[in-house]
């Protein structure tokens, strides 16, 4: 081989670049996200599956409902009238309790950063609530 | 091969490679209860890589095994002579003759594409009167698509790594600078999509490029549009089961394979095209990207007049020597005056 | 005179006749397909691929190939249907073809990388003269490129046309001589191309190959053969040799009065002068050879001339690595045996091309034991760093260093009804990065000096049309037409500023350009670097100067006689 050292380092350097994912990743096991289901409710607004997959959409048809057209109400597929609100619908006691239980879980483990919080207040959560309370007072 | 033709073939197989997993993962299992996800999600995907890592080291070792026998940068600005002749820092990048301005000049070709940068359009007018005008459209199109490509490549690193680094974030960030559309619409998605319909569609309407043009240079630029396409298609438009995907692809990276149930067969399409893509990475012209970093006109200094190059193989050749020519010219020179070295011998006999 | 080879005395057949410049570029249409692109593609070749006359060279007389033990001699040309090969051509070519891979990488890279994105095709000064779409430099090479996926890549052997490969037959072999011989390795493509692949490289494999068969052209066998045997493409023998410059010394001393006196293979001489021998063969390279008789003898130079290294260029470059390196041997054999401290190179293109960026390489062994050092100027003390190791030295080095150290008299005024232009040439713009220092020499002698347009100067010159050997008459319509970019930007200036004189620093540039001037801008004239310089020079003890070097008026002075 000629100019082996210069050509090998490169190409060890192009590798260890290329394969970043592998040694980024070895030794810790990838924490699949743990979600909790609300308890009581065993229906969403839609099917599981399309909620899995386009929750983000129905939301963003919600809050364009909501503020631009102020119409609040939103029938299920299922036929069921649900208040179009991700504060007192999808993240209230009856349903998903906790973001950080729910949300947070798939949101963190796939990297994605919604700007659902840009504009609403993040509900506050278990060791936060204490001096919430507080201040209630 | 004309235009037609390798259009057809291309096209032809872009086409079967997209039925190819569709068909298998989506109609076997429908039709005969088959399922093949496995193959689809782990065995091509390793195969692919296992393609792309070995074929990459097999051809640059292949390259490093040849010798570089003369030192032939192409000199693109004045050499470093005397010293009071301008040898700054243009000339010191495009005609160095250090290590640094070396690695200054790649660094500039490699990140920048400095050469094709230099890029002129000919217009051959009346009478052959011939102009030269300054022409950035291909290196335009050429940027936009690489660093496209990278910033779509490392922003893929959110499926291939838990917790993600720092900079995907950042990235995904810029990349999603306008924040419309839901998700967020990434501009180099749709930038690489325009680069690639720019550079095929010069393929196609610039008659010398259509002249020049293979099946070979079709089939990649099908098979990145067609990758971009399911992507986008899969972030936009159809969706995707994200939280599933990354179980699989960190399931590959940790060599703990898993097929979760729920992936659509659009990310089996995309899976497949980016496993071909990796595939036949180092079997075609797209070996270009470690290729650039071997090429002796760009990477050696022109100082050999001032270092000696070693050619490992300088043959020994058969050299017409002085003796050799004073013999033949003896008498010649000797009546002319010339100084000869073996001065009495032939021509006192022939006194 | 000297023995001129016979064949440059050949006429070119009657058939053909080179047409009027109008003629010539009326038809030149960059298109090569209609719209719809539904045409045959480039890898057909009979009957597309036809070997026209005026384009090409005549084919090597077999006693060319003798002499240096060339393969295959024979009596045989390109118009001829049988090529007279020998039965085993095709392995002959397949295994010359993996030989040189493994011997050059640039051969390998760039036979693997070209990803066709067309940055050269408009580049190449034969492809905007001729319009001829195989000489699109990505073409060229991919006439080469096709037989290497067919034979030396899987893919290619699996899938044939499919993937750009083809079978190597007689009509690709034709092909390939056809452009091989239509290219002047001038390396302009390679500025442009983003992997810096360099056709030149491509070209000289390709004339590799075809070498081992015995298919050179005759203005390249002929001067490799000559050169071997007299030390110079003209085969002026050492007698001869000394007899033209004498008579150059008579003709200096009518023009300035004044007697000069060089020497011959002096031994113990302080440096060895060697320039090509077209300036001491053919007009307008004579009065630059005038020019340094002039210039070593107002210096007082211990300088001398060699009979046998007595030829700066190097038609071996053109043939082969082996060739190149057994003809440029001489020149540090030479050195060597007279024992001098360092050589002066004259004006020549592809000979600083081999000086720079293979000499060293190839032959520096030879010079072990002599008494090169690096080269000190004598008149001013400059060492020339830049030539630390292979100890030669280019004349517009030297003579730019004496301008700056004010060591010569110069009086511009006599250039004054010259308004000069430069042609850079190929090699030593993109194998070396000789810009400043004859633009400089330039502007010290004379008062008018225009640069023609950026895009065809400097590190993108355009080719004189005739380099690498194609700078025969019977091929005269593929120089028109390879040095139409050149001639057009010539007349760009002579248009605007009144340009009348074309300087360049290159043996071939003042064989080929005299014809190319004529052809398009007939007003204008070549000159060598060194001619001007003379022309300028103040001699010491010179008569009243009346005429310049070619016996043309003075400007002003004419009265006085």
């Amino acid at each position: 081989m000629y100019d082996g050292g210069k050509i090998i380092t490169g190409v060890i350097i192009g590798l260890v670049f290329m394969t970043f994912p592998i040694w980024y990743t070895s030794g810790r096991a990838a924490k699949k996200p743990d979600i909790k289901l609300p308890v009581k409710e065993k229906q969403c607004v839609e099917p599981k599956e399309y909620m899995r997959v386009k929750h983000m959409q129905l939301l963003d048809l919600w809050r364009d409902s909501v503020v631009r057209v102020a119409q609040r109400s939103y029938v299920a597929f299922n036929g069921v009238k649900y208040d179009m609100s991700l504060q007192n619908t999808c993240i209230s006691a009856d349903c998903h309790a906790k973001k950080t239980e729910f949300c947070d879980q798939c949101h963190n483990y796939t990297g994605v950063v919604p700007y659902c919080w840009d504009c609403h207040i993040e509900p506050k959560e278990e060791p936060a609530e204490k001096p919430q309370a507080e201040e209630k007072h | 091969m004309n235009a037609i033709a390798s259009l057809i073939l291309s096209g032809g197989a872009i086409s079967m490679l997209v039925a190819i997993p569709f068909l298998a993962v989506w109609v076997l299992p429908h039709v005969y209860g088959i399922r093949l996800e496995w193959l689809f999600g782990i065995v091509i995907p390793y195969l692919a890589a296992i393609i792309f890592f070995v074929g990459i080291i097999y051809r640059v070792v292949k390259w490093a095994k040849c010798p570089v026998p003369f030192r032939i940068p192409t000199t693109c600005a004045q050499q470093k002579s005397l010293p009071w002749i301008k040898y700054g820092y243009a000339e010191k990048l495009d005609n160095p003759i250090s290590t640094a301005g070396v690695v200054g000049r790649m660094i500039l070709e490699v990140l920048c594409f400095r050469s094709l940068f230099r890029s002129t359009k000919m217009e051959f007018g009346a009478g052959g009167n011939i102009k030269y005008k300054s022409s950035k459209w291909l290196w335009l199109a050429a940027i936009v698509f690489h660093y496209c490509f990278l910033v779509i490549i490392l922003r893929h690193l959110r499926f291939f790594t838990d917790p993600m680094p720092f900079f995907v974030p950042i990235i995904e960030k810029v990349d999603g600078f306008f924040q419309f559309f839901l998700p967020v619409v990434y501009q180099s998605g749709f930038l690489i999509g325009a680069a690639l319909t720019y550079l095929l569609l010069r393929r196609l309407l610039d008659p010398k490029l259509r002249y020049i043009s293979l099946p070979a240079d079709y089939f990649p630029l099908f098979l990145i549009l067609t990758i971009a396409g399911t992507g986008i298609l899969m972030r936009y438009v159809l969706k995707a089961d994200v939280v599933s995907i990354k179980e699989l692809t960190m399931g590959l990276v940790s060599f703990r394979p898993v097929v979760p149930e729920g992936i659509s067969v659009l990310f089996y399409i995309h899976l497949f095209l980016v496993s071909v893509l990796f595939a036949y990475f180092p079997f075609s012209k797209l070996m270009h990207v470690a290729g650039v970093f071997l090429s002796p006109t760009r990477n050696l200094s022109n100082n050999s007049r001032i270092v000696r190059h070693i050619n490992p193989w300088n043959p020994p050749v058969k050299i017409h020597t002085y003796e050799a020519y004073e013999d033949d010219f003896r008498e010649k020179m000797i009546e002319a005056g010339l100084p000869v070295e073996k001065e009495a011998a032939l021509p006192a006999d022939k006194e | 005179m000297a023995d001129i080879p016979e064949s440059w005395k050949v006429p070119p057949p009657k058939a053909w006749k080179l047409s009027t410049p109008e003629e010539l570029v009326k038809d030149v249409d960059h298109r090569p397909l209609s719209l719809l692109g539904l045409e045959k593609g480039w890898m057909r070749t009979a009957p597309d691929v036809e070997i026209k006359p005026g384009m090409h060279c005549h084919a090597a007389l077999p006693k060319r190939l003798e002499t240096v033990d060339m393969p295959n001699p024979r009596q045989w040309s390109a118009m001829d249907e049988d090529w007279k090969l020998p039965r085993n051509w095709k392995e002959i070519i397949l295994e010359g073809f993996k030989d040189r891979l493994g011997r050059f990488r640039s051969f390998q890279l760039f036979m693997d990388i070209c990803v066709r994105c067309g940055a050269c095709a408009d580049k190449c000064h034969y492809f905007i003269g001729s319009a001829d779409p195989k000489n699109m430099p990505v073409l060229r090479a991919e006439l080469l490129r096709s037989i290497y996926r067919k034979y030396f890549t899987t893919a290619g052997k699996l899938l044939g046309p499919i993937a750009g490969a083809r079978e190597l037959t007689l009509d690709v072999l034709r092909e390939w001589w056809y452009y091989l011989y239509q290219c002047t390795e001038c390396r302009r493509c390679s500025v442009f191309c983003p992997y810096g692949i360099d056709t030149a490289e491509i070209t000289m494999m390709g004339r590799e190959l075809t070498n081992l068969l015995g298919l050179n052209i005759d203005w390249i066998a002929a001067p490799v053969a000559f050169c071997y045997r007299t030390g110079n493409h003209m085969g002026i023998q050492p007698h001869a040799y000394k007899d033209m410059i004498e008579f150059f010394l008579d003709e200096i001393e009518n023009v300035t009065g004044v007697r000069m006196s060089p020497t011959f293979n002096r031994k113990g001489a302080e440096i060895l002068f060697i320039t090509p021998s077209g300036d001491v063969f053919g007009d307008p390279g004579t009065y630059t050879c005038m020019g340094y008789l002039m210039l070593f003898h107002e210096l007082g130079l211990d300088v001398t001339w060699s009979t046998y290294a007595s030829e700066g260029g190097n038609f071996g470059f053109f043939t082969s690595n082996e060739m190149m390196k057994r003809l440029n041997a001489k020149m540090y054999a030479e050195a060597k045996r007279l024992g001098v401290k360092w050589i002066l190179g004259g004006e020549c293109g592809h000979m600083w091309r081999v000086i720079n960026q293979y000499m060293g390489t190839m032959n520096l062994d030879i010079a072990e034991g002599s008494k090169l050092e690096e080269p000190v100027s004598p008149i001013t003390g400059t060492k020339f760093e830049n030539t630390k190791s292979t100890k030669m030295v280019h004349i517009t080095e030297f003579t730019a260093d004496l301008i700056r150290h004010n060591k010569l008299k110069l009086d511009p005024s006599r250039n004054d009804h010259l308004k000069v232009t430069f042609h850079d040439s190929c090699n030593t713009s993109r194998g070396m990065g000789l810009f400043e220092e004859p633009r400089y020499i330039i502007k010290n002698v004379c008062n008018h000096f225009y640069d023609m347009p950026a895009g065809t100067i400097r590190e993108q010159t355009f080719c004189c049309g005739g380099g690498s050997g194609l700078n025969a008459g019977e091929d005269m319509e593929l120089r028109m037409r390879g040095g139409l970019p050149r001639a057009n930007a010539v007349k760009y200036v002579h248009e605007k500023y009144g340009v009348n004189k074309l300087a360049c620093i290159c043996a071939i540039d003042r064989a080929v350009l005299p014809n190319l001037m004529e052809y398009f801008v007939p007003e204008v004239d070549v000159t060598g670097l060194h001619e001007m310089v003379a022309n300028a020079m103040i001699l010491e003890g010179e008569k009243e100067k009346t005429v310049d070097l070619r016996g043309e008026p003075l400007p002003g002075r004419e009265e006085s006689e």
